[in-house]
Formats: C-alpha cells, structure tokens, sequence
C-alpha cells in the first residue's frame, strides 16, 4: 500500500510539472508568436516586433529549455520518489 | 569542372559514405535492424532522429515557403518544433516503458484488442504514404535540376533511386548512417548560409543576420526587405496577413502531428532507459533546431536577393532587369539553368526587354503597371520548393558549395523517403497479413509481400507526386494532420486515462481518420486525383479552415468520441488499468523485447 501511494504521489507531481510546462509551450507560440503578437508589437527587434521573433526563432529556444528542464526535474522526481531504474 | 561534374562528385561521395559506414557497421556488430538505437548514447541517437526526421519538406521545401510568405509561414517554424514538447513530455517515457518496438503493438496491448491495432495499422499506412507523396515532389525538384532534366524525369528516376535505396535494406536501420546523413545534411544546410549572411550582413551566424543589420543599406535587414518587397506590391515580410485561426489550428496540427508519426515515435523505443528517452527528446531537437533556426534567415535573405536581382538598379525607379542580362551575366546562369526543369519561367508579355517582377493581383500596382506600360508580372513561374536547392547558385557562390547542397537535399528526401517506405512495407507484410489475415504465412511471403507493398506504395506516390496536391511540405503537413488526427490522441489517451477502452480508442480512431481524410479529400480531390475537389483552401468549407489545418480539429474528434463511446460501453478491465500503472512508473523497465 505505502508504495502505492508514493506512485499515486509521483504521478500527480508529474501530471503538474507536464501541465505547468504546456502552459509555458502554449504562451511562447501560440500566445507571443500569434495571439498575443499585437499587444508585444511596441517592443522592438532587430528591425521588427518581439511577436516575430518568438514565431520565428523565441519559440524554439524555450521548447528546447523546456524539454531539458523536463529531464532533469523528472529524473531528480524518481529518484526522490525510489521509482528510478 | 563543370558544375554537373562537381554535383556528381558531391552526391557520389556522400553516398560511398553511407554506404561504406553501413557495411563497417553491419561487420562490427550482429545487432538486428530493430535494436539500431539501443546501447547508443543519446547525443548519437538524437543526431540519428533528426536525420529520420527532417525530409524533403524540412530541407528543400520550408525554407522557400517562408520566404514567399513571410511571418504567416511561421506555423512550419513552431509546428515542426513544438511537437518535440509533446513527444518528450506526453509519450516518449511512458512508450519506453511499455517495451515493445511499434506504436500499434503499444495500441493494440493496451486496448486489448486487435481490432485496434489494425486500424492503428491503417492510421499508420495512410499518413506514411501521404507523407511519402511530398517526399517525391522534393525528389522530383532535386533530381531534375541535378541531372539538369525536366521535373518529370527528374520524378521518375528519383523514385528508381528510392526504391533501390529502400529495398538495400536495413540500411536505415543502422544509427551511424543517419549520424553521416545529418553531417551531411546540416553542412549543407548551413554553409551557403552562413555565406550569404557574412555577403548580406557581415554576420556569420545566419540567426543573428536575420536580425542583423543589411550591411548595403545599414537599415535592419527584415525593415529592408519589408520596404523592397511592399514596393513592388507584395505583402509585408514580417506583417501578420493569413487568417489567425487557421494559423493557430494549423500549428497545431503540426505539433500534434510531429507527436503522431510512428516513425519517429519509434526511435524512443530502443533508448537503453527511460531516463534516456527523456534526454534523447531534447538532443533530437538541439540538432533539428540547428537547421530550423537557419531557414528563416535562408527565407528572408534569398527572398531579399532574388527580389534585388530582379530590380538590379535599386527598385522600380531604376528599371527592371533586362533579357539580355539575364541571358548574358554569368550572375544570372542559375536562371536559365532552373528553366530547364520547368519550375521557373519568365516571359516579356509587353516586348520591353526587361523582366517585371511584381504582384499584378495588387490594385496599387496596377496603376503603376498601367503607367509604366507593364501587362502583368513576368516572372511567370517560380516554385516555392526551388528556393534552397537554387539559392547558392543566386547569391553567386563557389560551385563545391552547390555541389554540396545537392548532396544534402538529396540525403534528406531519399533517407526520409526510404524509412517510410520500410514502415508502410514491415505495416503491411507484419502486422496486417501476418499479425490478421494469415497468421501462417511463411517468412518468405511475407517478405515478398513486403516488397510487394513497397512496389505499389512509391508507384501511388510517383503518380500522385506528378500532379502534387501541394508545394512539398504542404503535403507533408497533410500527412501531419491525419497522424495527428488519429494516433496522437490513443497514445496520449492510452497512457494518460484508463477510463478510455477498447471500443472507445478504435471508435476514436475511425472518426478522427475519416473526418479529417475526408475534408482533406474535399479540398485536394478524391485520394489526391486533380479535379475531384468540391472546394478549395482559398475558399474552404468551414469558415476559414484550410485542409493543411483540420488535423487539430480531427484530433479534437478523436478525444471526444473515443470519450463518450468509452462511456457508454464496458469498463476497462483490472489487468489493462495495471498495465497502465505501471506504464507510468520507470522502475523495472527491461530491454525492449521482440514480441
């Protein structure tokens, strides 16, 4: 039972670090890089807005940090819980 | 030399290469073709993903697709990145864990059922040979203009080259051929690259160009290509134009979609660990990253060169470039050259002796048109998917660099192409006639079956791929739209709810499947055949919702369907809800094992 729970426990850390990393992946694309786009127009960038470069070249930057942050937090995540292999 | 000669040379060597590396590795080691990434360090097996992963589509088509469009083309850019966040965060681990090789064995176990793995199996059959189409439209491109024939041809023996590649083998399957494929191809990638932007900005990061300053004019190179390319009545570069709910959706569909691909899913299957599929998800994309934060500055600035070289004397005022220097300046030879496979044709409508180029559908320029005596745009034809392959020949670079952009589109397009149609081939010979219709069938015929499928399955492609129903990745991107539709949401569902049974997961299927191929049918014709459309993605049938685009909306059927059938119908049993459980917790993870 005590390892169930711990696993229970692990799990729903895991769901929460996985939804607070969408929200992250979400807001760069679809929010800076489209949605979002004319409200960060007043900020420049090399000749256009902040919007463009987030479409262009921000987004992938923070999906890349995103992903590697994920590892890292997860691999410390099993072993703090005994579930590594 | 003659620049065929050193194309040849480039192409012949890159390929001596992969094959010398996949003869010393079969030597070294008795390692099946299944168990290609297993023991190999993450780096190794990330740099051999992003080789299986960027096609035709990444290398030879996306490029000129943002340079002819601008900031509305950014969807490719966050798409084909994006989903890399998906796959490492909502399947990559968990899939790894489970153990087995192919995404429709993970759906037909875990929704006990082998009515579902098949249509897995048929999910996995029509986005691969959509996928397959595009793949030869960038063949078509590479080979006709690097044995300097028509398009056709160039199509047609391209695709007796594929077929010779898929057929050698497992080739694909060893990880050190895809490590020499990927050097080969981001060389390639980024050379000219790097090139033009010292030419263009005096920065040798083509990235930090695109931001940079245009060394000719001092103004920011992006506010100098938006000036130059509004004078002529084109759209602003950087401005937002597309509708942005078909922007949205279709990024979407993209991500979804990357996430989807069983032939990329399978690359974290063989990782030694789970902690190792997390990792390899973000080496893979730091080397696919390499090439996508270079192609929008390849985009603007062979869009800035192009358009420059068509208004050699800065602008409308000093007059358009004239037949005779386009026939005569050794700068201008790329022209002539590209007119040979018919992908790029300019005609003097008004017997001037120049070349207009300029948007004639622009009411603005049709007033300076009618005063100048223009009668319409000259550069009558110039197709997207050229772009790259042509654009060192534009900026005027040495001819070894050209050659090696050949070698690199063409690794890109025949790896691609040849591990798809190993995946369609093993679906066929493996999991629907011996996994289904005849358990007994001796491992003879099943490979003769195998190579039976592969046959029809680049024919389909070659005959579809001669009549395209789009630009290279944007049949790419259909084939992302239905494997976003239908595999995505049964993995995603599978491991993340247990709610979801058997009758849920392929009810989820069939009608993410259907609607999306339907309404992709609607737009592009019946099974792709030009003519059989009812509508068109100018004008699409819901609202503005271009095919390329309805993928997120089928996936979201998918997930809705696979709900409420899985509600009315029998619980999940006990063991499947275990299986699940333990899915979800790394610990106790052996080797990948063969069923």
């Amino acid at each position: 039972m005590a390892e169930n729970s711990s696993n229970s426990e692990y799990w729903s850390a895991n769901v929460r670090i996985i939804l607070i990393s969408l929200v992250i992946w979400a807001v760069v694309s679809f929010g800076f890089g489209i949605l979002l786009r004319p409200m960060l127009s007043g900020i420049a960038v090399g000749g256009t807005d902040l919007g463009f470069w987030f479409a262009q070249q921000g987004s992938i930057l923070v999906f890349l940090a995103l992903i590697f942050f994920y590892a890292w937090k997860m691999n410390k995540l099993d072993a703090e819980h005994g579930v590594e292999e | 030399m003659s620049q065929f000669a050193i194309n040849l040379m480039f192409v012949g060597a890159s390929f001596a290469l992969y094959i010398g590396i996949a003869i010393w590795a079969r030597a070294g080691s008795t390692s099946e073709f299944y168990a290609a990434g297993r023991g190999v360090h993450p780096v190794t097996n990330g740099m051999a993903t992003a080789a299986d992963w960027m096609s035709a589509a990444s290398f030879i088509s996306m490029a000129g697709l943002i340079a002819f469009t601008g900031y509305d083309n950014s969807s490719f850019l966050m798409g084909w990145t994006g989903g890399y966040v998906l796959l490492a965060l909502l399947l990559a681990p968990y899939l790894r864990k489970f153990g087995k090789f192919t995404v429709s064995e993970f759906i037909g176990d875990r929704f006990y059922s082998q009515t579902a793995r098949i249509v897995a199996v048929i999910c996995l059959i029509v986005a691969s040979t959509t996928y397959v189409i595009g793949q030869m439209t960038g063949v078509g491109v590479a080979f006709g203009r690097f044995l300097e024939v028509s398009n056709t041809s160039g199509l047609l023996i391209g695709a007796c080259v594929v077929f010779a590649y898929a057929v050698f083998g497992g080739m694909k399957g060893v990880t050190y051929t895809q490590v020499a494929q990927y050097c080969v191809l981001i060389t390639a990638y980024t050379i000219p690259a790097i090139f033009i932007s010292l030419q263009l900005t005096g920065t040798p990061i083509p990235a930090l160009g695109l931001f940079g300053d245009h060394a000719a004019s001092g103004e920011p190179l992006l506010m100098k290509l938006d000036a130059l390319v509004k004078e002529l009545g084109f759209n602003e570069y950087t401005a937002h134009h597309a509708d942005t709910l078909n922007m949205v959706l279709f990024t979407l569909s993209l991500m979804i979609g990357t996430a989807g691909l069983p032939h990329v899913i399978m690359r974290f299957f063989t990782v030694p660990r789970v902690a190792d599929a997390r990792w390899s998800a973000g080496w893979t994309l730091i080397f696919i990253a390499l090439l996508y934060l270079t192609a929008p500055a390849v985009g603007a600035m062979a869009r800035l060169n192009i358009t420059e070289m068509m208004w050699p004397n800065g602008g409308i005022d000093g007059g358009a470039v004239t037949v005779q220097q386009i026939e005569e300046e050794p700068r201008y030879d790329w022209m002539a050259t590209w007119q040979k496979t018919g992908l790029l044709n300019w005609e003097d409508k008004n017997g001037d002796g120049k070349i207009q180029y300029y948007n004639d559908k622009n009411a603005d320029l049709q007033a300076v048109a009618e005063e100048k005596g223009w009668e319409g745009n000259e550069l009558v034809k110039f197709n997207r998917d050229i772009l790259v392959l042509a654009n060192p020949e534009i900026a005027n670079l040495p001819s070894w660099v050209i050659g090696l952009v050949a070698a690199g589109g063409l690794a890109a397009a025949l790896s691609t192409a040849a591990g798809l149609l190993l995946a369609i081939s093993s679906a066929v010979s493996h999991d629907l006639i011996k996994g289904a219709i005849n358990p007994a069938i001796s491992e003879k015929n099943e490979l003769l079956s195998a190579r039976i499928a592969m046959a029809v399955a680049i024919a389909v492609a070659t005959y579809l791929g001669l009549n395209p129903p789009g630009f290279a990745a944007q049949t790419v991107a259909l084939a992302f739209g239905l494997a976003a539709a239908s595999i995505f949401p049964a993995l995603m569902m599978g491991i993340f709810s247990t709610k979801i049974n058997n009758t849920g997961a392929v009810a989820g299927m069939l009608a993410g499947l259907s609607v999306t191929l339907l309404y992709i049918f609607l737009h592009k014709g019946w099974f792709f055949v030009p003519g059989t459309n009812s509508f068109t993605d100018a004008d699409p049938l819901l609202g503005t919702i271009k095919s390329t685009s309805f993928g997120a909306i089928g996936a979201l059927v998918n997930f809705a369907v696979a709900y409420i059938v899985a509600s009315a119908t029998k619980e999940t049993p006990q063991e499947i809800k275990d299986l699940v459980e333990s899915v979800r917790i790394p610990k106790g993870a052996g080797a990948a094992q063969d069923h």
